[in-house]
């Protein structure tokens, strides 16, 4: 998100803060959050693809909310309302194209308005086929969107199935192929808003997923500060802010405030100059001694930290100023004496994500089993899959394979070690400039490593990372 | 996060902090451009990172090249090598020019001053010869004057002043960045050396009220800041530039038979017409410290069916042939010392990627004919 953007939603949040009455506030919320999507949504290289994939990202919400929400809710009153509203939102954004007000909304001129309608009969059908198509069983049904989700996560992450399905869409539109990218398929905001319908799909299977509306859903999903950058919310905690009265008043004007301002100068001072001395692919292979590859490799680790924990304040600081209060994701990360501390501390919304629908169940499994395998096993194999899987989420590439292995193994090293050490330092509890002394050590020690761990994640390919290793222990 | 007023809001108004972050901001910034001081003075170069060995000068890309394109004097001094205290050993020789002599596409070793470094020059009196590269992108007269009237605060020995045709010309007299830049210290050499510099027509940054607040000078303020910053990419790799591979300029197109220079028609021109009085200016600003004027080499293009009437892409003979004479007579007049290389370097092979820069190889033959100046002035 620019800057101009950020201050333009800011102030939208404060407006809403000021003027929201409780009756309609998750309408207004729903709404803005709408525009958000495709206001977000950047220019890319296929013409009017920015307008087609803000719709999907509706349709999608719309049809996981259809298929986890208790039969018969789709049809009171307050969600028909909600779906009008939707669709009378998309209708609007898709006339401004002959309002004089086109490329506002939308990044390019939105499609003709009989091909939208065409579009949304369709998507109407396929809604009212879920509710009345008896025969498909709601769990397969759920299991489908699952996949379907998942499906189009792999294709985003995996640049060669992006190009492949770019390919497609290009030659479906008649367009050149060829010329086809990666890039073309960007999707702002995707890999967030899957991972909270995914959340929201496997509490239904569960029963864990409280009812709630389709407004109050997709605002939840879309809710337009955490849109591009998160954090991940749980929807039950979620829908009690927005249940909750609210009226703006000085101390939440105040803490929004003082988060906003933390948030912009995280990102936009610390973060950005940090980004023109970071380390990079170019400057991997350019930096002559060990001494600066550490302090560029410094710099990327401090440049990460503040882009991303600064993005986390603002989304915070204007959920404040809404009544939501979004959940941490990141408490001093780099100040943490091990890597179990760190991930606590570092994208804790996505942490928890994979420690709920990964992590425990299956521990939950390997533990459960009638052969059961030795405990450091199954730590080893639930903490490297864990990691294995965030890198995955960042990206189908080997650099954020071997991200992922490098914390995994680093997570079951300190797991073995801590075993060892721990009967070990029974009695020196007292010892408080030993203790003090062992925690400053842990702690420069850790970040060390997760600061070495960036180089598989920061660079393109394998060979920089390997050339960058070289160089910082004074091998090249 | 813990809010940092926790426990204190019930008396904290954020209305009242938000007017007195107002009026803070409105008191620094008016304090700011009342004082107006010399930020460009301040750098982590020469302490923090090495000095850079020509000014920062990033055309488009300064992201690719860990420099940007910086017109503040002091700002440029600041990052420059030159700042270093003078040592008791050194013979400080700067060298003043466009382009070719800071270096385009070449490596800061490859340039002229490099090449003359290479030469590990001493004088009679043990002292070593340092060569500082103080040419800057786009020729102009006013330019040169302004870094050669801020070069004396670093006690140069000797002063090469390399000028060309192009850098005289009265459309080049005040149409560059630093000069835009540095209004006051135009009109300061104005003043001091009766030019007559018509300032009235071109718009010049950083003079108002407004300029002068944080606000107003914001652009050259995060400049200054990524310049520091880029110091640390200076530093780690010794890139300042895009290195081309070096090309030869064999590809150049046809000499036109256009015999017009600006609005200028043969047979004549009107030598008053050069800015010969800001050399002069500049002769005297360098006080007693010697300069050697030279006429910078050009690419004769021979061979071709106009080349009896250009000499290249930029210059019709007729109206170099005048300016070289004009140059000859003014420097007898004055007593300047001057020294003609303009044909040192004809052969194509020794330009680089256009007809205006030389290649390593041609900057080492024009380093070779100044060395014998550079001994005898520092040895008289």
């Amino acid at each position: 998100m620019t800057l101009t953007y950020i201050l333009i939603f800011a102030a939208v949040a404060l407006l809403l803060g000021l003027v929201m009455r409780n009756s309609w506030r998750v309408y207004l919320l729903m709404g803005v959050s709408v525009l958000a999507v495709y206001i977000l949504q950047p220019i890319l290289p296929i013409r009017g693809l920015d307008f087609w994939l803000a719709t999907a990202t509706l349709a999608l919400t719309i049809l996981s909310w259809m298929i986890t929400a208790p039969p018969g809710v789709q049809r009171e009153r307050n969600n028909l309302i909600a779906f009008g509203v939707l669709l009378g939102i998309v209708v609007f954004i898709d006339l401004s194209r002959y309002l004089g007000i086109e490329k506002i909304i939308t990044a390019t001129l939105p499609p003709r308005i009989g091909t939208l309608l065409v579009f949304l009969a369709a998507l109407v059908v396929v809604l009212l086929g879920v509710i009345l198509v008896k025969r498909i069983s709601p769990a397969f049904l759920l299991i489908l969107c699952a996949g379907l989700l998942i499906g189009i996560f792999i294709v985003l992450k995996v640049p060669a199935l992006a190009m492949v399905v770019s390919g497609a869409i290009r030659s479906m539109l008649g367009r050149p192929v060829g010329r086809d990218y990666a890039a073309d398929f960007r999707w702002i905001g995707f890999s967030y808003i899957a991972f909270r319908l995914l959340h929201t799909i496997r509490d239904r299977q569960t029963g864990h997923l409280p009812a709630v509306s389709l407004a109050e859903y997709v605002t939840y999903v879309i809710f337009f500060p955490s849109l591009t950058a998160g954090p991940i919310d749980r929807v039950e905690r979620f829908i009690q802010d927005l249940r909750r009265p609210f009226a703006l008043g000085a101390e939440e004007l105040m803490v929004a405030g003082q988060r906003l301002v933390v948030g912009l100068f995280k990102k936009f001072v610390l973060a950005d100059s940090l980004a023109l001395i970071a380390l990079n692919g170019v400057n991997a292979l350019q930096v002559r001694s060990a001494g600066w590859m550490w302090v560029i490799l410094y710099a990327y680790a401090f440049q990460i930290y503040f882009d991303f924990s600064g993005y986390t304040d603002i989304a915070i600081g204007m959920g404040r100023l809404m009544g939501v209060k979004l959940p941490e994701n990141f408490i001093n990360p780099y100040l943490k004496p091990n890597l179990t501390q760190f991930w606590n501390t570092w994208h804790i919304t996505l942490t928890q994500w994979f420690r709920a629908y990964f992590f425990n169940p299956v521990t939950r499994s390997l533990r459960s089993r009638k052969h059961r395998l030795p405990i450091p096993v199954i730590i080893f194999i639930t903490q490297l899959g864990t990691m294995l899987l965030i890198g995955l989420w960042h990206g189908v590439t080997w650099s954020f394979i071997l991200w992922g292995l490098w914390h995994g193994v680093g997570l079951f090293l300190q797991n073995r070690w801590s075993e060892f050490i721990r009967p070990r330092l029974v009695g020196l509890e007292n010892r408080k400039w030993l203790n003090s002394s062992l925690t400053v050590l842990s702690t420069i020690l850790t970040f060390q490593y997760v600061a070495l761990g960036w180089v598989w994640f920061a660079l393109p390919n394998l060979t920089s990372s390997v050339h960058v290793f070289l160089k910082l222990f004074g091998f090249a | 996060m813990a809010p940092l007023f926790s426990g204190l809001s019930y008396f904290i108004n954020p209305y009242r902090v938000l007017a007195k972050g107002l009026v803070l901001f409105i008191v620094i910034n008016l304090a700011v451009a009342a004082v107006n001081p010399p930020y460009g003075r301040l750098s982590a170069y020469n302490i923090l990172f090495p000095g850079r060995e020509r000014f920062p000068y990033a055309g488009d890309a300064p992201e690719k090249v860990y420099s940007l394109t910086i017109t503040n004097l002091d700002a440029m001094f600041s990052s420059h090598v030159i700042s270093l205290p003078k040592s008791k050993d050194e013979y400080r020789v700067v060298l003043l020019g466009d382009s070719s002599i800071w270096g385009a596409s070449l490596r800061p070793e490859e340039t002229l001053a490099g090449q003359l470094n290479t030469a590990n020059l001493v004088t009679c009196q043990n002292k070593r010869v340092h060569v500082f590269n103080l040419g800057y992108p786009r020729n102009s007269i006013t330019k040169d004057m302004l870094i050669l009237n801020r070069a004396m605060q670093v006690q140069p020995d000797l002063i090469i002043w390399m000028t060309t045709l192009g850098s005289l010309t009265p459309d080049r007299r005040l149409d560059h960045p630093i000069v835009f830049s540095n209004r006051s210290s135009v009109e300061e050499l104005s003043r001091e050396y009766n030019l007559n510099f018509d300032t009235s027509n071109i718009v010049i940054d950083g003079f108002s009220f407004w300029d002068r607040t944080i606000v107003g000078n914001r652009l050259p303020l995060v400049n200054w800041a990524r310049l520091q910053l880029y110091g640390i990419l200076w530093a780690a790799t010794g890139i300042d530039q895009v290195y081309k591979t070096t090309t030869t300029v064999d590809s150049l197109p046809e000499l036109t038979a256009d015999v017009s220079f600006l609005d200028w028609q043969p047979p004549k021109f009107d030598p008053h017409l050069l800015s010969l009085d800001v050399l002069e200016a500049g002769m005297e600003a360098a006080g007693r410290t010697p300069v050697i004027l030279v006429n910078e080499p050009i690419l004769i293009i021979t061979g071709q069916k106009n080349s009896n009437v250009r000499y290249d892409l930029s210059y019709p003979r007729w109206v170099y042939d005048q300016y070289r004479q004009v140059m000859d007579e003014e420097s007898r007049k004055k007593n300047w010392q001057y020294i003609d290389l303009w044909d040192l370097v004809p052969s194509t092979e020794f330009w680089g990627d256009t007809d205006l820069h030389l290649t390593p190889a041609g900057e080492a033959r024009f380093a070779e004919r100044l060395i014998p100046y550079i001994q005898s002035t520092s040895c008289p």
